[in-house]
């Protein structure tokens, strides 16, 4: 029987949640880090800050920590960023149109946090910068507003976590966050979401790569959520170069929606896309990607795979690739379907039993060998994905 | 060390092995030569206990116990290995690691036990890394099975097709290594582990010292002998005239 596409888009409405969360501080930053480590570790942050360049923790709608390690460096609440730099507003809302949709317009009324993050001209991040937007209220609706700005020829590395406190069942998380990577610079972006099973998440995002500059995001989601719905569109200048690897295990109910577009609209940019998802229980998964190749000499490639591993799950693979140019070169590969039998045999072949081999088989699936990060950072996000799914 | 009595075997339903008989002593390696779609690669994966390969009829022995009902992990704890002629691209699992996995090592660091042994089969340590059988050459599949097999160290070794697609370069070194695996260097009494080796020209003869030669037609072994007489006769006048010569004389 075919399942009709479900429109998790506009299903969930901002009113359905509170505003309304006790207010806290920098004074409370020990408390709730010890409070809620596992969860923050879960997410790829350390309380201890051990290894980062910076440090930027929020709380439900309260900043509780912004902090940058390396010279260089920038990391504020961006509300308070905005009044202190009155350049800053050219930033907001350029990347994704505050009237975009009913989750941008709530943010753009009722901003509560989010970050700004600034790397100086030439500045190179020797260790990533954590972020992490927590969730500690149940029904709360919390709206974030992020801001990077990554200077000519400079170098970030950015690992940001969200996730919710584990008594917090159902909640909504809106952000908006845009990215600037100026002309020769370079932004990795790798995002971990944690969320409960009736928590709705809304992102979205936009990234301008000037010209030369390279941006390379990495998302993983491998717990059980309500819905996730985001469709983050990157615009790539001359000669830029943009990489998105997204990691996705659907089970129970989850509903998700999520790809990626890249417009290649300056000569010679290029994009590679790579999606892997698995579907259990009675997850949907819907795995985008789109690239527009609108200027000479541009080559994008795409990749999206699905593994099936329940007959009540679905998963909707939805490759696009459109050009306006001659010299285009866009390519795609797109596969659904169960675990392949050649390769369980292969591997019990080697002594492992079919259940074992299964296991090896779907950790492997999820082993995207992560490209571009500093080797330290790799290493921790292929141990973060190892650790996802070896809880599988 | 193995014996296969009578044994029918169907593919998908389709049979294909019909009552084939072969016995394995202790410290043997054994030739199986045919025309494709005899049933080599067939019996193989039978005696491996692949799930589509289903017995119908007969048994399969294995130092004196039946393993006609096991499980293929089961025959692999047991002593049982294969070199695959074309071995499946396993995503995210690296060589290093399903080396590792050989040896019973379900760890992902790849260890030195693994690094030594992949250096006798000329392999580097960036090769560990890569995805196994992903964008492997000819050469590279067959080093990285007899690899496999090295670490699992088993006491019965199926290989099947090690001499196809190979370089002479390449075939000195897998040669020398399935030598080294059946123990063909040593004296025929010291030997432990016995072989059975797929072959479509008999190349691999050149290489590795064999004691029985079969040729297999229609799902049965057809003619048992000598490896130098039968290899001979089979280049001369074929599979069926040599299967002919064979039940004449």
């Amino acid at each position: 029987m075919h399942k009709r596409v479900p429109d998790v888009v506009n299903a969930v409405k901002p009113e359905d949640y509170t505003m309304e969360a006790e207010e806290r501080g920098p004074e409370d930053l020990s408390e709730v880090e010890s409070e809620y480590k596992k969860s923050l570790l879960g997410v790829g942050y350390d309380p201890d800050g051990e290894e980062r360049s910076g440090s930027f923790l929020q709380l439900d709608h309260s900043v509780l920590c912004s902090t940058a390690v390396q010279e260089g460096i920038e990391v504020l609440d961006s509300s308070e960023a905005l009044k202190k730099y009155s350049w800053l507003s050219d930033y907001f809302w350029r990347a994704v149109p505050a009237d975009k949709d009913i989750y941008t317009k709530e943010v753009a009324a009722k901003q509560t946090g989010g970050y700004f993050v600034r790397a100086a001209p030439g500045v190179k991040s020797i260790f990533p910068l954590q972020a992490c937007l927590f969730i500690g209220k149940e029904r709360l609706s919390q709206n974030v507003h992020n801001i990077v700005i990554v200077e000519e020829g400079a170098e970030l590395h950015i690992i940001t976590g969200c996730s919710t406190a584990q008594d917090v069942r159902s909640a909504m998380h809106l952000g908006v966050s845009e990215f600037y990577v100026k002309k020769g610079a370079t932004l990795t972006y790798t995002m971990i979401h944690n969320w409960a099973p009736e928590v709705v998440v809304r992102p979205r995002s936009g990234i301008i790569v000037d010209e030369g500059g390279t941006y390379i995001n990495n998302y993983i989601l491998m717990k059980p959520v309500k819905d996730v719905q985001m469709y983050p569109v990157t615009y790539c200048g001359k000669n830029a170069r943009t990489m998105t690897q997204t990691i996705i295990h659907a089970s129970q109910d989850s509903k998700i929606d999520i790809g990626s577009k890249v417009v290649l609209e300056g000569e010679n940019s290029r994009a590679e896309l790579i999606s892997r998802s698995i579907a259990t229980d009675q997850a949907d998964v819907t795995a985008r990607g789109s690239i527009v190749g609108s200027a000479p000499g541009v080559k994008g490639h795409l990749e999206c795979i699905g593994l099936m591993l329940s007959n009540t799950a679905r998963i909707y693979s939805v490759p696009e690739l459109e050009a306006t140019v001659e010299d285009a070169q866009l390519s795609h590969e797109a596969a659904v379907g169960r675990i392949s039998e050649e390769a369980i045999a292969y591997l019990t072949a080697r002594g492992l039993s079919e259940d074992e081999a299964a296991g090896a088989i779907v950790r492997g699936f999820l082993n995207v060998d992560i490209k571009g990060l500093p080797p330290a950072l790799g290493a921790e996000v292929r141990k973060m994905i190892r650790m996802s799914a070896d809880a599988l | 060390m193995l014996e296969i009595e009578n044994l029918n075997l169907e593919v998908d339903g389709r049979p294909v092995l019909k009552g084939l008989d072969l016995i394995i002593e202790k410290g043997e390696c054994h030739v199986l030569l045919g025309p494709n779609g005899s049933g080599k690669t067939s019996l193989l994966l039978g005696i491996l206990g692949f799930p589509r390969y289903r017995v119908t009829g007969g048994r399969i022995v294995f130092n004196g116990e039946d393993i006609t009902n096991l499980t293929t992990a089961e025959r692999v704890k047991l002593g049982i290995g294969i070199a695959f002629q074309n071995p499946p691209v396993i995503r995210g699992i690296r060589l290093g690691e399903m080396v590792n996995l050989c040896r019973g090592d379900k760890s992902g660091d790849i260890s030195d036990e693994t690094r030594i042994l992949a250096k006798e089969l000329h392999f580097t340590e960036e090769f560990l890394e890569r995805d196994v059988n992903a964008g492997f050459s000819g050469g590279e599949i067959k080093r990285s099975e007899i690899l496999q097999l090295m670490a699992q160290n088993p006491d019965f070794v199926m290989l099947d097709e090690p001499d196809s697609g190979v370089d002479i370069e390449n075939m000195e070194l897998v040669g020398g290594m399935i030598s080294k695996l059946l123990h063909r260097r040593e004296r025929p009494s010291r030997r432990t582990a016995s072989g059975l080796i797929i072959t479509h020209l008999a190349t691999i003869t050149d290489y590795v010292d064999v004691d029985w030669a079969h040729v297999m037609l229609g799902g049965r072994i057809g003619c048992s002998g000598n490896p130098d007489q039968i290899i001979r006769q089979v280049t001369e006048g074929g599979y069926e005239k040599c299967i002919k010569e064979c039940q004449m004389s």
